[in-house]
C-alpha cells in the first residue's frame, strides 16, 4: 500500500479535538458503505475503536435490514465482539445476534450472558439473525451458496491470510475490511518463493491481495488513539506508522502512574520504574553479554519489574478514574519474542511468587505473560517488554519484524518497561536488513531495521543502566 | 538450528567426525534410484554442459555438450538425456497394485516409483530450470525438438516441483538427505558441499573430519558437485578445449578427437562426485528405516501414478504460474504435509521427539498411577474415561485441556486433567542454572484416556497403560485430515482478481527468451 491510498493527513488535528476527529473519522466511514464501493478499508492504529467502528457499522447495516456477516480471526475476539454487539443490541434498538461456532466451542460466560445471542453451529439455524459472528476458519467451512450476504465486515483483516479470504469470499457481495497494519503479518509453516511477486500469493495478508486487485478500494484511516497514553504515541507513530500519523485521546499528564509506597533503598528497579512512570517509557539496560535465548538475568529481570511493581503498590491514574485505582496483577503483562522466554518468565515469577515468608508478592501468578503473537489485540495498564534483539548475536528477519516490536510497544494504557541487553544499536549496525527485494512486491514500510532503530533512539533518552 | 543440533555439531567438531541426529533412516530410498550429476556453463544460466546419469554405480553414461552455447547441440543434448530419463520413468509404469479409494471403489497404484538423486539443492534448482526451458518446446513447426524433450520437461518439472512437498522423496539432493541425518562439526553453509559433508561423516582412513573437509575445498583434488564447475577449470581446461571442439568443425577425424579430449576432462570433474553420491546413498542405506518412511512412499507413489496418468491422458505443460485458487490450494498440501511430516519423523525417531521434549512441547515418563475403569457420568451416556497419572522430569509446558497421543498408543488421545510440580523446585528458578535451563523437578501429570479401548465400558486388556509402563505424550498428530475446500478456479472471486483465463496452449509458448 502506497501512502497516496490514505486519505491526506487530517489538516488541522491541533484545532479539533481527538473525540471530534475520531468521530468524523468513524462517520466517513459509515458513510462510504452506502457510497456504492466493492469494499472499504480502514487501517486502525493501536486501540482507535477498531471494535467500536466494527459494532457501529455492523448495527448501521442490519438496522437498514440488510443481514451482516462478521468474520473475526480467533474465538476470543469473535466471543469479544459478540459481548460488544449484545450489550449495544440492549441498549439500543434490538438485534438478535448469531454466533456461528465450532463443534468443540464452549460458550463463554461473556457471550452466555446475553438474551438475544443464539449459538449454532449450523448456519441454517442462525437465518433469523441480522448480524451472525463467527471466526473465518468456520465461516470456510459454510457451504458454498448457502448465503450470499449484502455485506461482511471482517475484523483485524492484517491477520487473515489471503487464502482465508478466498476460502470466504464467496459468501459476501461487498465488505468492509478493519485491521491494524503495523502488527504482526501472517505466516506459513512453510517456506518457498513459488508465488513471490504473484499478486494473489497466499501468504500475504487479506487486505493486500485485495488491495493489489481492486485498485479504486477506499482506504480509511482512524485518527486517534484512545488506547496509548500522549508520551508513546509519538514514539510509536513515528516507528511503525510513518505515513499515517495519529493523536492520542488523552492529554499529556492525564494519564500517569504513582506508587503508594516509597522505594526503601534506590536501585535499579525502582530507578526504572520511577522514570517509567513519569515519562511512561523506561529502558532497563543490563551489561552488554551474547546470551542464549533465555538469557536468564533478563528474564529474571522481567519477573523482578513485575514483581517490585506489585510490591511498591501502583496506583494509576487516568481519564476515567483521576483519583487512581491499583494497578492489579491482570492489568500487567510481560510481553517475549519466543515461547521459550516466555516459559522462562513465568518459572521466574513462580520462583519470586513463593520466595519465603516476608518476601513473596501476592497475585504475581495472574500477571500474563506471552509472546508478541498471543499479545496481538489485547490491553494493559503496564507492559514489560523482553526486547526481541537482547543478548542475540545476529539480527534476524524474525527479530527484527516492526510488527513484532510494534505489538510489543503498543499494548500499554501508561508505560512500558523495555528490558534488555546494551549493544542493540551495534547489533543493528553489523547486520543492516538484507532481506531480496523482489519484483512485483510492493515495498513495505516501515522497514524493521528502521523501526527497531527509531525505537531505541527514542528509548535511549529514558535509560537505566545496570552494574 | 535446534539447541540439539547445536550440541550435536559442537561434538562433532571437538570428536572430529560426524554426529548422528537421528536414530533412523527418514528418507524412503529406492532399489534401482537414478543418479543424476548435472554440470552447466558459467555465465549461462541453465546451459547443460555435461552430465553423468545411470542406475549403476559401474556404468555411468557420460553426456557432453561440446559448444553448450549452440542452441541445437543444447537440445540435442536434452534428447539424448529423455532418453535415458524418459525410459527410466516409464519402466515403472508398468506394474500397478489396487489400492482402497473410498467405500468399494480402488484405484490403482505403481507398486513403485522413480527416485532421481542428485548431489545437492543447486541441482535441484538446476533440474527446474532445465524442465522450465523445455516443457514448452514444440516438436513441429519452427525450433522443432525432438518429441521427448518436452516430455522430460514435463517429468523434471513435475519431480522439481514435489521436492517442495516435506517428506517427498522421488527427488533426492544428497547433502540434503544426509544432513537430516548427521551433524557435522563445519556451518550449515560449509555442509553444502557434498564433498566436506562427506568429509566429516566418512573421513578417508587415518584423516579426522575436519581434515577430510579441508582436503575437499580444494577443487583440483575434489571437483565441485556441480551445476557450476571450478573456475580454475573453466580458465585452464575447459576453455581451450571447447575452443578446438569449435575448429575442429567439419574435420570428422579433429572433431571426434577434440570431442574425446572433452569429454576426457569433463569425466574427471563427474566422476569423483559420482562416487561420492553412490557412496552417501550406501552410508544412507546402512541405516534402519523409519516405521513411517513406506507410508510416505506410497504417498509419492500416488503422486507419481496420478502425473503419469495426466501425462498420458491430457498431457498439457505445467503452467508458469499457479493461479490463485491453485496457489492457495498447493499452500494447504504443503502445510499438510509439513506438520505430518514434523510429526511422523517425531513419532519413528525417538532423538527427533527430544527436540520436542526439550521445548516442552512432549514428556516422557513412567505411569506412577491408573484408573482403569473409571467412567464419565457428567453425559447423557455414562463413558469410560480412564486416568492415569505420568511422572517426568521434562520442562512440561502443556496446558490443561491439551490433547495428546503417546507415539506407542496413537490410537488413543489423552486429555491433560492437571499439571503438578513437586513442591522441592519453587527455589530454583532463580538459583537454577546460568544458561536459563528449566529446573529439574519432578512433575506429574494426569491424563484421561479415550478411544482405542474397545466398545464396553470396561477397558479391553492392555488398551489402558499400567503402572511401571514408560510413555511419551505429545501434542503432535500425523492424522490424516481432509484439505480445505476451495472455490473452484472459474469462481475465483473478486477479491483475488476474479475468474482467470483458461489457459490455452499457444506456439508463441515456445517463443521466449529463456537462457
Amino acid at each position: 500500500m502506497t501512502p497516496g491510498q490514505h486519505e491526506a493527513a487530517q489538516a488541522e488535528p491541533a484545532r479539533a479535538g481527538p473525540a471530534q476527529l475520531a468521530a468524523s473519522a468513524a462517520e466517513k466511514v459509515i458513510g462510504d458503505l452506502t457510497a456504492g464501493h466493492r469494499a472499504v478499508v480502514v487501517d486502525s492504529p493501536p486501540g482507535a475503536g477498531k471494535s467500536s467502528l466494527v459494532v457501529r457499522a455492523a448495527r448501521t447495516l442490519a438496522c437498514a435490514g440488510e443481514p451482516v456477516m462478521v468474520v473475526a480471526q480467533t474465538n476470543e475476539q469473535a466471543d469479544d465482539l459478540v459481548d460488544r454487539l449484545a450489550a449495544a443490541s440492549a441498549a439500543g434498538s434490538q438485534l438478535l445476534i448469531g454466533r456461528l461456532s465450532a463443534q468443540d466451542y464452549v460458550v463463554s460466560a461473556r457471550v452466555g450472558r446475553h438474551a438475544g445471542v443464539m449459538v449454532a453451529t449450523d448456519a441454517a439455524a442462525l437465518s433469523g439473525c441480522l448480524v451472525i459472528v463467527g471466526t473465518a476458519a468456520k465461516w470456510a467451512t459454510v457451504k458454498a451458496r448457502t448465503w450470499l450476504f449484502p455485506w461482511a465486515i471482517v475484523d483485524e483483516a492484517y491477520q487473515m491470510r489471503s487464502d482465508m479470504l478466498l476460502r470466504i469470499a464467496g459468501q459476501f457481495d461487498r465488505a468492509l475490511f478493519v485491521g491494524d497494519p503495523g502488527q504482526l503479518d501472517p505466516f506459513s509453516t512453510v517456506d518457498i518463493d513459488r508465488w513471490t511477486g504473484l499478486t494473489w500469493d497466499p501468504m500475504q495478508s487479506a487486505v493486500e491481495v485485495l488491495l493489489r486487485h481492486n485498485d479504486d478500494i477506499p482506504v480509511r484511516r482512524l485518527p486517534v488513539s484512545w488506547r496509548l497514553p500522549s508520551n508513546a504515541v509519538p514514539v510509536v507513530a513515528e516507528a511503525f506508522y510513518p505515513f499515517s500519523p495519529f493523536v492520542a485521546g488523552t492529554r499529556p499528564g492525564e494519564r500517569r502512574l504513582s506508587f503508594a509506597t516509597a522505594a526503601f533503598r534506590a536501585g535499579p528497579l525502582d530507578d526504572a520504574l520511577e522514570l517509567a512512570a513519569e515519562t511512561g517509557w523506561a529502558l532497563y539496560e543490563l551489561p552488554p553479554r551474547h546470551t542464549v535465548r533465555t538469557d536468564a538475568d533478563a528474564v529474571g529481570a522481567c519477573a523482578a519489574l513485575a514483581a517490585r511493581l506489585l510490591q511498591r503498590g501502583c496506583v494509576a491514574h487516568s481519564e476515567f478514574a483521576p483519583a487512581g485505582i491499583d494497578v492489579s496483577p491482570d492489568r500487567i503483562a510481560i510481553g517475549t519474542a519466543h515461547r521459550d522466554q516466555a516459559r522462562a518468565v513465568r518459572s521466574a515469577l513462580a520462583g519470586l511468587a513463593s520466595a519465603g515468608p516476608g518476601c513473596s508478592v501476592p497475585g504475581l501468578a495472574d500477571v500474563t505473560v506471552d509472546t508478541a503473537n498471543r499479545l496481538q489485540g489485547r490491553e494493559f495498564d503496564v507492559v514489560i517488554v523482553l526486547h526481541p534483539l537482547s543478548g542475540r548475536r545476529d539480527a534476524t528477519a524474525f527479530h527484527l519484524e516492526a510488527g513484532r516490536l510494534c505489538v510489543l510497544a503498543s499494548r500499554h494504557r501508561h508505560a512500558c518497561i523495555v528490558v534488555a541487553r546494551a549493544g542493540i544499536p551495534e547489533l543493528l549496525d553489523a547486520y543492516p536488513s538484507t532481506e531480496p527485494v523482489h519484483l512485483n512486491v510492493p515495498a513495505k514500510f516501515p522497514d524493521g531495521w528502521e523501526a527497531n532503530q527509531a525505537v531505541l533512539a527514542a528509548l535511549a533518552e529514558r535509560k537505566v543502566t545496570v552494574r | 538450528m535446534s539447541t540439539l543440533t547445536a550440541l550435536a555439531r559442537a561434538q562433532a567438531w571437538s570428536a572430529g567426525t560426524a554426529q548422528r541426529v537421528a536414530l533412523v533412516r527418514h528418507v524412503h530410498l529406492a532399489e534401482r534410484p537414478l543418479v543424476f550429476v548435472p554440470l552447466a556453463l558459467a555465465g549461462e544460466a541453465s546451459a547443460p554442459l555435461a552430465t553423468m546419469v545411470g542406475d549403476d554405480p559401474d556404468s555411468p553414461r557420460l553426456l557432453v555438450v561440446s559448444q553448450p552455447r549452440n542452441r541445437d547441440q543444447r537440445f540435442a543434448f536434452v534428447a539424448e538425456l529423455a532418453d535415458v530419463m524418459v525410459s527410466y520413468m516409464e519402466g515403472f509404469c508398468s506394474v500397478a497394485e489396487e489400492v482402497a479409494a473410498g467405500r468399494d471403489e480402488t484405484r490403482p497404484r505403481f507398486v513403485n516409483a522413480p527416485q532421481v538423486v542428485v548431489p545437492n539443492q543447486a541441482a535441484i534448482g538446476f533440474v527446474r530450470l532445465l524442465g522450465r526451458s523445455t516443457r514448452f518446446r514444440r516438436t513441429t513447426g519452427e525450433f522443432a525438438v525432438g518429441p521427448a524433450v518436452p516430455v522430460l520437461g514435463r517429468w523434471l518439472t513435475y519431480l522439481a516441483e514435489r521436492t517442495e512437498h516435506p517428506g517427498s522423496c522421488l527427488l533426492l539432493a544428497a547433502t540434503e538427505a544426509l544432513s537430516r541425518h548427521w551433524a557435522s562439526g563445519q556451518s550449515e553453509l560449509e555442509d553444502l558441499n557434498l564433498a566436506a559433508l562427506m568429509g566429516w561423516i566418512d573421513p578417508p582412513p587415518g584423516m579426522t573430519g575436519e581434515e577430510a573437509a579441508a582436503a575437499a575445498e580444494d577443487p583440483v583434488l575434489s571437483p565441485p558437485a556441480g551445476p557450476a564447475t571450478d573456475p580454475g577449470f573453466d580458465n585452464e581446461v575447459l576453455e581451450s578445449l571447447i575452443e578446438a571442439c569449435s575448429r575442429a568443425d567439419g574435420d570428422a577425424a579433429a572433431s571426434s578427437r577434440a570431442v574425446a579430449a572433452l569429454e576426457r576432462a569433463l569425466a574427471g570433474q563427474l566422476v569423483p562426485t559420482w562416487r561420492l553420491v553412490w557412496r552417501a546413498l550406501e552410508l544412507l542405506r546402512a541405516l534402519p528405516e523409519g516405521a513411517s518412511v513406506a507410508r510416505r512412499w506410497e504417498g509419492d507413489r500416488d503422486s507419481f501414478t496420478g502425473y503419469a496418468a495426466y501425462l498420458r491422458d491430457t498431457g498439457l505443460p505445467q503452467p508458469r504460474r499457479d493461479g490463485a485458487v491453485a496457489a492457495a490450494r498447493r499452500l494447504d498440501w504443503l502445510e499438510r504435509a509439513q506438520a505430518s511430516y514434523a510429526a511422523e519423523r517425531a513419532f519413528d525417531d525417538p532423538l527427533a521427539m527430544a527436540e520436542y521434549r526439550m521445548t516442552g512441547e512432549a514428556f516422557a515418563g513412567l505411569v506412577v498411577k491408573a484408573e482403569p475403569d473409571r467412567l464419565d457420568h457428567s453425559g447423557k451416556r455414562r463413558k469410560l474415561r480412564p486416568l492415569i497419572m505420568v511422572e517426568t522430569t521434562d520442562p512440561v509446558r502443556a496446558e490443561v485441556g491439551t490433547v495428546m497421543t503417546a507415539v506407542t498408543r496413537q490410537g488413543q488421545s489423552a486429555r491433560v486433567v492437571s499439571i503438578s510440580a513437586d513442591s522441592g523446585d519453587a527455589m530454583s528458578a532463580e538459583n537454577g542454572p546460568e544458561d536459563g535451563a528449566e529446573p529439574a523437578g519432578m512433575v506429574r501429570i494426569v491424563l484421561e484416556l479415550s478411544g482405542g479401548m474397545g466398545r464396553s465400558l470396561t477397558a479391553a486388556p492392555g488398551s489402558v497403560p499400567e503402572v511401571g509402563e514408560w510413555l511419551c505424550y505429545s501434542s503432535l498428530t500425523a492424522d490424516y485430515q481432509r484439505p480445505w475446500e476451495f472455490p473452484p478456479a472459474e469462481e475465483t472471486p473478486w477479491t483475488h482478481g476474479g475468474p482467470p483465463q483458461p489457459y490455452v496452449p499457444a506456439d508463441e509458448d515456445a517463443v521466449e527468451e529463456w537462457s
